[in-house]
């Protein structure tokens, strides 16, 4: 088992449904879907045994495997897994695996959708498994054009049209994708001399150490990638695909977009941005920290007047990356952790809401609000999904969003009191928008027009099983979580501890 | 043997209820007799530990400076490590004691109360959660665990008040109830995270150590207002001013509900609360003030609220909120003992009141005005005799439980302050005027001929006969067991009676009472004229002060107005430069495509020109450069 490629097989578990799926025949639409439910299943089977395999006391990168590709740029296909990286994989394969069940009823050109689902995970996967910068942005574009077709063929039109938004999400993605990859090639080309050059993250990252890397380069190349894995994270204010595109794309797409995109954001600034910029993540960090208090609040009070469940979710959700935000600008190992672990969190939470939003919306043929009521008398399991979902959201202990908010809120304190004050009043209006959408959807009067909707079953039924245990799980027994992510975020205490000694950038602009 | 068993199994006592949600919730919810069966075991077993605890306590002399620990790790990262565990001190094992009783009162009361009701399972199953949760909140080792219990208190309580969930009326209460604690909770949370900061642990024990030494050293400022950050939490959870306005709507839920709330599982964390972080709040002066003034306006604010209102469970709802006021007030004024001596009297009678209540709500369906009641002693004699028990106990009148807890509080005021203390007994006398009124409308008088009341089945009466006799007797409780030597911090305050003050207060009572027998119960042309001629008193009185439609149109006009105005910035502003770049960069592709002409002449001009533009740039701008074009010798 020792040199079993635990990573590779992970990654090319959905790669073999596809290519599978490629060879049904049209017809084969029952088929079509055991297959993807199957791939996901193994895939996310090896992703909870990795994570149960994998040694927290000895922490660092495990599972490796390193394969020279393209030698002369220093390229290699080079896996592997830490603390940071494994709950999200872990959080892809959950997502991905409700996804397929929640795309049960696409009848639609049925091949097309499943392939581009399968694209979809194995890109998220692929980026958070993967330790070389050029194929983490490989991984990352295979989002881009899979999002596109997805959103305008199987999407729906609301506020804005489907093919509106589908090119926003899709401009956006590549835009982003343009900053990081001019970022990428600035640290390609200054962190090392020529005949020495890597794409290497842990090679990356030691070239600061080594001094390669000048505080005004890091400062220039962080903001590079700020804008980019920023509008990733739906930061403020890069973040205006995000409603709109998840109001318009299919559930799956949303699930996978908000639950899982998202993070690959917040992951790569910290994976890279602070990793291997750390003196640039220093010098922007009193900005982000301000900018995830706008974040917060701001997305915060937007979603307190929204009509559309999705838009709903969608605003609720850059609320909710405000915290990661703030997390990771306070630059310490428990705000970090807490950040980290607040991606899983948000990620499980947000895919079973936009799950069981689908099945409302399947049913009901409608996501506006006023139209909704009572939903609990039909479909008393939906009505418990989104209770479990939207108090995992308002961060009640017991579910898994708390500890994260906990722990981001006690590090941020240290860093920024007065901005995590604002941050923690987050809280009383994220209760009060939660708690007015679950009343006025699930609770009141029943309504007869509703009376013909069935409740989920079936196959309908494990997305919401699935999710739902895990923010229960996760949330009885943090540990299981925070102990993980702790893993990999405690290394680098030694580098938080000499930025905290280090002296403010330009005499601290944003401070 | 069995105490010593309980002492070390006390996790048990909050496992079982949590056991009893999990079995009924997910397999029995559908089958009314085995979800009541396994609930109500599983609460008898719990009291039973309760009580092995309780005599455990004082068997092993386990003192408030002695306690009972057990802690196990739940979260462990570097510098932030909380344990979950087990706090036995004579504090939590009364807590413990009055929790399991009154909810395994109210769940046998439930039996008859919500037969037939259609989500009888579910109801069981939130019962038995609510009740864990809060038996987790007693046990609490540290603000972490505290706080998580807290919060699923409130969950609890947000899950039954909204019981009956096609209710509109209900479902807005149960909004109400969650979003207004939740106010209260953002200045708990930023106190515990406060508290983290400074001291490095939320360990209560070692807190208790930490905190006087840091008082000692760094003085009180910052530390008062993390006390005052954390009170914010019981302001809430315990209803008092200016967060009350949730418990009164409570009574949306099923009645044993409200007496479950009132009495053992949400209200009394606050009080709890801030007795467990006695330690804190001793030591700051300036908090036991705000606290102690807090608690005596509470009492008396809701006792004038209660004057007018008319039905049954909301007068009972203001009364609840001004007695907790009483508690806080004795907090402050520095007695826990008396506080937590109020707190257990005032569970049992009550929980009495409010199961009676139920008990004449039951005999007498939607009607809850106790103007269309009267006369109700005839038909309902159980229920009579407990809600007059209940009325003498809350009023003060002695050898009623209320009389000795309530002396104990005003002792304790008097020694501290004198305005505090004539609130106080002001408070006592309106409580007694306002309880009689219930009692004599209700039960006295002509009967109504539309109405036909009927007793309460013996499920139901079980518990009231039970509480009643608790009611009577509850009040010996400190001097059968030296109650006072048990809760306390410091050296025990006061034991005994002193007279005048307990005299006084029960002339008072006495006085209160014989008024509003005057009169309500002499015909009730009286009150009419009462009401008519004070009509702006009353109107105030009995629209609440007009704080709920205040906070509304804050919520609607600020809050939603001020989340529309961010929408719009949103729409117009945001997306219009968004959508304006890539309207211009559209425009700017087809402008540039309309310059690809063809025409060579005019390429060569624009090329010729960019280069003496690029390079005349380049000389203004690079002083190397200068040099190279220029020669070496510039």
């Amino acid at each position: 088992m020792a040199n079993f490629p635990l990573l590779t097989a992970i990654l090319l578990t959905p790669i073999c449904g596809i290519l599978v799926l490629f060879f049904l025949p049209r017809e084969a639409n029952k088929m079509m879907k055991m297959i993807a439910a199957v791939t996901m299943a193994v895939a996310l089977g090896l992703t909870v045994y990795a994570y149960w395999a994998y040694d927290v006391a000895l922490a660092g990168m495990q599972f490796t495997e390193d394969i020279p590709w393209v030698a002369d740029l220093g390229v290699h296909y080079a896996l592997g897994v830490d603390g940071i990286s494994l709950p999200l994989l872990l959080l892809t394969m959950l997502v991905g695996f409700s996804t397929v069940f929640v795309s049960w009823n696409v009848n639609e050109r049925p091949k097309e959708f499943f392939i581009q689902l399968l694209v979809l995970v194995v890109g998220a996967a692929g980026t958070f498994v993967t330790q070389d910068l050029l194929i983490f942005l490989l991984f990352y574009e295979l989002w881009v054009i899979p999002t596109y077709i997805m959103t305008v063929v199987w999407g729906s039109d609301k506020r804005v049209t489907k093919e509106y938004a589908g090119m926003k999400l899709t401009i956006y993605l590549l835009i982003g994708s343009a900053f990081l990859l001019a970022g990428v090639v600035a640290l390609y080309l200054n962190a090392y001399p020529a005949g020495l050059r890597t794409f290497s993250m842990e090679a990356l990252a030691q070239a600061h150490a080594l001094g390669n890397l000048s505080e005004h380069v890091q400062i220039v190349v962080f903001f590079l990638l700020l804008i980019g894995f920023g509008s990733t994270l739906s930061m403020w204010p890069l973040y205006s695909w995000a409603p709109d595109g998840y109001a318009a794309a299919p559930t799956g797409v949303s699930m996978l977009h908000a639950g899982v995109l998202k993070k690959v954001g917040g992951y790569g600034l910290i994976r890279v941005g602070l990793l291997v910029l750390p003196l640039g993540a220093k010098f922007w960090a009193p900005f982000i920290a301000l900018v995830a208090v706008v974040n917060i609040l701001y997305a915060a009070f937007i979603t307190l007047v929204q009509k559309d469940l999705k838009y709903l979710v969608g605003y609720s959700s850059i609320s909710h990356m405000g915290y990661v935000l703030i997390g990771f600008a306070a630059l310490n190992v428990i705000s970090i952790d807490g950040a980290v672990a607040n991606m899983f969190a948000h990620g499980v939470m947000c895919a079973l809401f936009f799950a069981l939003i689908g099945q409302v919306y399947d049913k009901t043929q409608t996501r506006h609000i006023p139209d909704l009521g009572g939903l609990a008398h039909q479909m008393p399991r939906v009505a418990t999904g989104l209770m479990i979902a939207g108090m995992s959201s308002l961060g009640l202990p017991g579910l898994v969003g708390f500890i994260p908010e906990f722990t981001i809120f006690v590090g941020a304190f240290k860093e920024y009191p007065f901005y995590t004050l604002l941050a923690i009043s987050g809280i009383v209006f994220t209760a009060l928008y939660i708690l007015r959408v679950l009343a006025n959807v699930l609770f009141g009067p029943r309504r007869e027009e509703f009376d013909a909707c069935r409740d989920v079953s079936g196959v309908e039924l494990i997305p919401l099983v699935v999710l739902g245990t895990v923010l229960v799980v996760f949330g009885v027994f943090p540990q299981l979580l925070m102990g993980m992510v702790n893993s990999g975020v405690e290394p680098l205490m030694p580098l938080l501890n000499q930025l905290h000694a280090a002296p403010t950038l330009l005499g601290g602009v944003f401070q | 043997m069995f105490s010593q068993y309980a002492l070390h199994h006390a996790w048990l006592i909050p496992l079982l209820p949590v056991i009893a949600f999990i079995i009924v919730g997910l397999f029995l919810r559908r089958i009314p007799v085995l979800s009541a069966a396994v609930s109500v075991c599983m609460s008898l077993l719990s009291f039973v530990l309760a009580l092995g605890v309780g005599y455990g306590v004082i068997d092993q002399l386990i003192t408030v400076d002695n306690p009972l620990i057990q802690r196990m790790p739940w979260l462990v990262i570097p510098g932030l490590t909380i344990d979950m565990g087990v706090y036995i001190d004579p504090l939590s094992a009364v807590m413990l004691i009055v929790v399991t009783l009154v909810s395994l009162m109210v769940q046998i009361y439930s039996i008859g109360y919500m037969r037939g009701d259609a989500g009888f399972g579910r109801f069981f199953a939130y019962l038995s959660l609510f009740s864990a949760t809060m038996l987790g909140l007693v046990i609490a080792v540290n603000f972490v665990q505290l706080y998580v219990f807290w919060e699923l208190v409130g969950l609890c309580s947000y899950l039954l008040i909204g019981y009956y969930f096609h209710k509109v009326s209900a479902r807005e209460a149960a909004k109400k109830a969650f979003i207004t604690t939740r106010i209260g909770d953002f200045g708990l949370l930023i106190g515990i995270v406060l508290l983290q900061i400074l001291f490095g642990t939320l360990d209560f024990q070692h807190l208790g150590v930490s905190v006087p030494a840091y008082v000692a050293q760094q003085g009180t400022g910052l530390l008062t207002v993390v006390a005052l950050l954390i009170f914010l939490g019981p302001i809430g959870k315990s209803g008092q001013f200016p967060l009350h306005v949730w418990l009164p709507d409570a009574m949306e839920g099923p009645t044993p509900v409200s007496a479950l709330i009132h009495a053992a599982t949400m209200v009394v964390a606050g009080v709890y609360l801030v007795a467990r972080a006695f330690f804190l709040f001793s030591v700051l002066p300036n908090a036991m003030e705000v606290i102690a003034w807090i608690g005596a306006f509470t009492a008396c604010f809701a006792a004038s609220i209660a004057f007018t209102q008319r039905d049954i469970k909301r007068i009972l709802a203001y009364s609840t909120i001004s007695q907790l006021g009483y508690m806080m007030l004795a907090l402050g004024v520095g007695s826990v003992t008396a506080s937590m001596f109020h707190l257990t009297t005032h569970a049992f009678f009550k929980a009495l009141m409010f199961l009676a209540a139920g008990a004449v709500l039951h005999g007498l369906p939607d009607k809850n005005d106790i103007f269309a009641m009267g006369g109700l002693r005839h038909k309902m004699p159980v229920t009579f005799a407990a809600m007059t028990i209940g009325v003498l106990a809350i009023s003060g009148i002695p050898p009623f439980a209320g009389f000795f807890s309530k002396d104990e509080i005003l002792l304790a005021a008097s020694q501290v302050s004198m305005p505090l203390y004539v609130i106080a007994v002001l408070t006592s006398f309106m409580t007694a005027f306002y309880m009689t009124r219930l009692l004599v409308v209700v039960f006295c008088g002509p009967e109504k001929p539309d109405n036909h009341p009927h007793e309460a089945p013996v499920s139901m009466r079980i518990p009231l006969v039970v509480l009643g006799i608790l009611a009577i007797i509850g009040g010996y409780i400190p001097y059968a067991y030296h109650f006072g030597d048990w809760v306390r911090f410091g050296p025990a305050l006061h034991m005994g009676l002193n007279w005048t003050i307990a005299g006084t207060s029960t002339v008072l009572s006495v006085a209160a009472m014989a008024l509003a027998w005057f009169i309500y119960g002499s015909g009730k042309a009286t009150s009419d004229k009462l009401a008519r001629r004070f009509s702006a008193l009353y109107n105030l009185s009995y629209h609440k002060y007009y704080i709920d439609e205040l906070y509304l149109w804050l919520n609607h006009t600020f809050v939603d107005g001020f989340g529309k105005l961010l929408y719009w910035i949103e729409i117009y502003v945001i997306e219009g430069i968004v959508n304006g770049l890539a309207h211009l960069s559209l425009q700017l592709g087809d402008w540039l495509r309309r310059k690809q002409t063809g025409n060579m002449q005019r390429y060569g001009y624009i090329m010729f020109g960019a280069a003496l533009l690029i390079v005349a740039g380049l000389l203004l701008l690079n002083p190397l450069f200068k040099g190279v074009l220029c020669g070496g010798g510039y």
